[in-house]
């Protein structure tokens, strides 16, 4: 080590040039432990930036708390992926700052079908970051909590036939109405989504039990309404007709407050990209 | 008790200092010891001869730490559901595992606990308490592995003088501790999750590979061209959550002076070896001592000691069989 380089250390005559090397050393070490504390901080805190970014929101699995809630309370496990039968869950990646490891639902490529009927990903998560129950003193937006438990279409004559969920993932929206075969009249041939699409989703009378792979259940029908046929909630999605800027009457998917948000019209929807999509996080603001 | 409290503060960054007084078994020890030179030489040498360093240890460790990480992998890939989760929190056999260092975090960002996080770190609690607290550290966390391998290339170059050491002051480490712990509670997020290469590689192997690997890349380059170890000496709160935990663990390393030669092989080795300072000559004021809670129990030193002088020890086991 260079003293000459080192700032000036005022010192008695006494300490040798040993001495002030090693006085140099631990001014040295305690900077350079100043420098390695101030970096690990810095870039723990540089995972606000997608968060300020105010990025896409994510579909989260049923029953997670609020945004910020969900963020704080996920433990990063990833117990909920583990245990969906459709491997709808993913975890996000340090690209999302502090929703690292914490579950989303990509509803274009696999939606949450609720083919597991008791939602197991709630089950499953030790932290209550997914819960049934909401504790109450966290806060509920308006317009999130379902209004009645949502009935599901695979066990509606079921003595008990609802899911235990009190709040929706999100709503569904027409957002591409012009796209949708419905709206312009059409019907539907063949695999909604190609014979590559890997996405599956449970037919109850083909399989009450197992979900299949989409493209093995090809769909005729002489008026698109997948959206409304897959929905696996009752009462969360019909075909109505409508009349448009134009004057003319068709036939649209009109979301209702039933509406859980589990995407799964979002990924049925032949159109590409989807006419129908699931607004993630957003809250019931009644009928359109 | 003493002792106790200045292993505790070792752990938090304090430097050991020499005892002011060796009482007189152990002065008696070292006297023996180095009555006869000639003799203490040709013990020296006959010890190095007849056992030379092996790798028991290591290899055992090794061997468990690849098998817990496989457990959480082949439950989720074979569905077979005996380890579900990661390492932050899992399920065994349907008993719920969190992580103390992610369960803490969770508390202060959330501030709100649920009983299965109650259950679940007390389990852990209670099971680190009983294997020495930080010994999660090296016969589990992924990270250790790969930093070990990271070390091996790191002091190959010191070796060659192709990069130099630098140290940190260990109490940065405590620090690191205390500010993670002030921003998750302020911040309303698991701040510290963000960073860590034990949740990222743990999520890794069993997930699949991500970007998140690319942070894990970046400690590691750290470590093998700049700083020994940086990432569990000096940073990694998680590390001195599970110290705390083991501060009075029954499961720890003893060292008996009387068998030691003071040649340092074991500091030499030790990814914490303020823990081994007791090891130099003139250092220990007991015939058995203990090496503290920052000891994290890998029996690198046990592999590295030629003559027995550093054991694993069942505190109240060991003295019964």
């Amino acid at each position: 080590m260079n003293d000459a380089d080192a700032p000036q250390i005022a010192c008695s005559a006494k300490s040798s040039a040993q001495s002030l090397s090693r006085q140099q050393q631990a001014r040295r070490a305690f900077l350079r432990s100043l420098a390695l504390i101030g970096g690990v901080l810095g870039l723990a805190l540089s995972a606000y930036v997608p968060l300020l970014r105010d990025r896409l929101a994510r579909l989260r699995p049923p029953g997670a708390l609020n945004e910020a809630d969900f963020l704080a309370a996920c433990i990063k496990c990833g117990q909920c992926l583990q245990v969906c039968p459709v491997n709808a869950i993913r975890l996000g990646d340090i690209d999302e700052g502090f929703g690292i490891g914490v579950p989303y639902i990509n509803a274009r490529a696999q939606a949450c079908d609720f083919s597991c009927d008791a939602i197991q990903c709630i089950l499953a998560c030790p932290t209550g970051a997914l819960t049934y129950d909401k504790p109450d003193f966290l806060p509920v937006r308006s317009g999130a909590p379902l209004t009645a438990p949502p009935v599901l279409k695979a066990k509606i004559d079921d003595p008990e036939n609802t899911l235990n969920l009190q709040e929706r993932m999100g709503v569904a929206r027409l957002a591409r109405p012009e796209a949708c075969l419905a709206v312009q009249g059409k019907g539907f041939r063949g695999s909604a989504r190609g014979a590559a699409f890997k996405g599956k989703l449970r037919y109850t009378e083909v399989d009450r039990w197992k979900p299949i792979p989409i493209h093995e259940h090809p769909y005729d029908v002489p008026l698109c309404d997948l959206c409304v046929r897959t929905c696996p909630v009752a009462d969360a999605i019909e075909l109505r007709p409508r009349r448009g800027a134009d004057g003319v009457e068709r036939m649209t998917p009109e979301v209702l407050a039933a509406c859980v948000g589990c995407g799964v019209c979002e990924m049925i929807c032949p159109a590409e990209p989807a006419a129908i999509i699931i607004g993630a996080q957003a809250v019931w603001e009644g009928a359109t | 008790m003493k002792r106790q409290w200045l292993l505790l503060l070792g752990m938090l960054g304090m430097t050991p200092k020499k005892p002011q007084t060796i009482p007189a078994p152990v002065q008696e020890i070292m006297a023996r010891k180095y009555a006869d030179k000639a003799h203490f030489i040709e013990e020296k040498l006959r010890a190095r001869a007849e056992q030379p360093v092996s790798h028991k240890w290591r290899n055992r460790r090794w061997a468990v730490l690849i098998i817990i990480n496989l457990l959480f992998v082949i439950s989720f890939w074979l569905d077979i559901q005996m380890l579900e989760g990661a390492l932050t929190g899992s399920r065994f056999v349907g008993f719920h595992l969190i992580d103390l260092n992610a369960a803490l975090q969770v508390m202060l960002a959330h501030k709100h606990i649920i009983v299965n996080l109650v259950i679940g770190s007390l389990t852990v609690f209670v099971l680190w308490v009983m294997l020495g607290g930080r010994s999660f550290c090296s016969w589990v966390c992924p990270y250790h592995l790969v930093s070990e391998l990271a070390e091996k290339a790191h002091l190959a170059l010191v070796h060659k003088k192709l990069v130099s050491e630098h140290e940190f002051h260990r109490g940065v480490r405590t620090l690191c501790w205390l500010l993670f712990a002030a921003l998750s509670f302020l911040s309303g997020y698991t701040v510290f999750e963000t960073l860590s290469p034990t949740g990222i590689l743990s999520r890794a192997l069993i997930y699949g590979p991500g970007l998140a690997l690319a942070w894990v890349v970046v400690v590691v380059l750290f470590e093998i061209f700049y700083s020994r170890r940086a990432w569990c000496r000096y940073v990694c709160p998680i590390g001195l959550t599970y110290g705390v935990v083991g501060a009075l663990s029954p499961t720890r390393i003893v060292f008996r002076v009387e068998q030691c030669f003071h040649e340092g092989d074991c500091r030499k080795v030790c990814l914490v070896p303020h823990v081994l300072d007791i090891t130099i000559k003139g250092r220990a004021d007991a015939e058995v001592m203990n090496l503290g809670p920052d000891c994290t129990r890998c029996g690198l030193c046990l592999d590295a000691c030629p003559n027995g002088a550093l054991q694993f020890d069942i505190k109240g086991l060991s003295s019964l069989l």
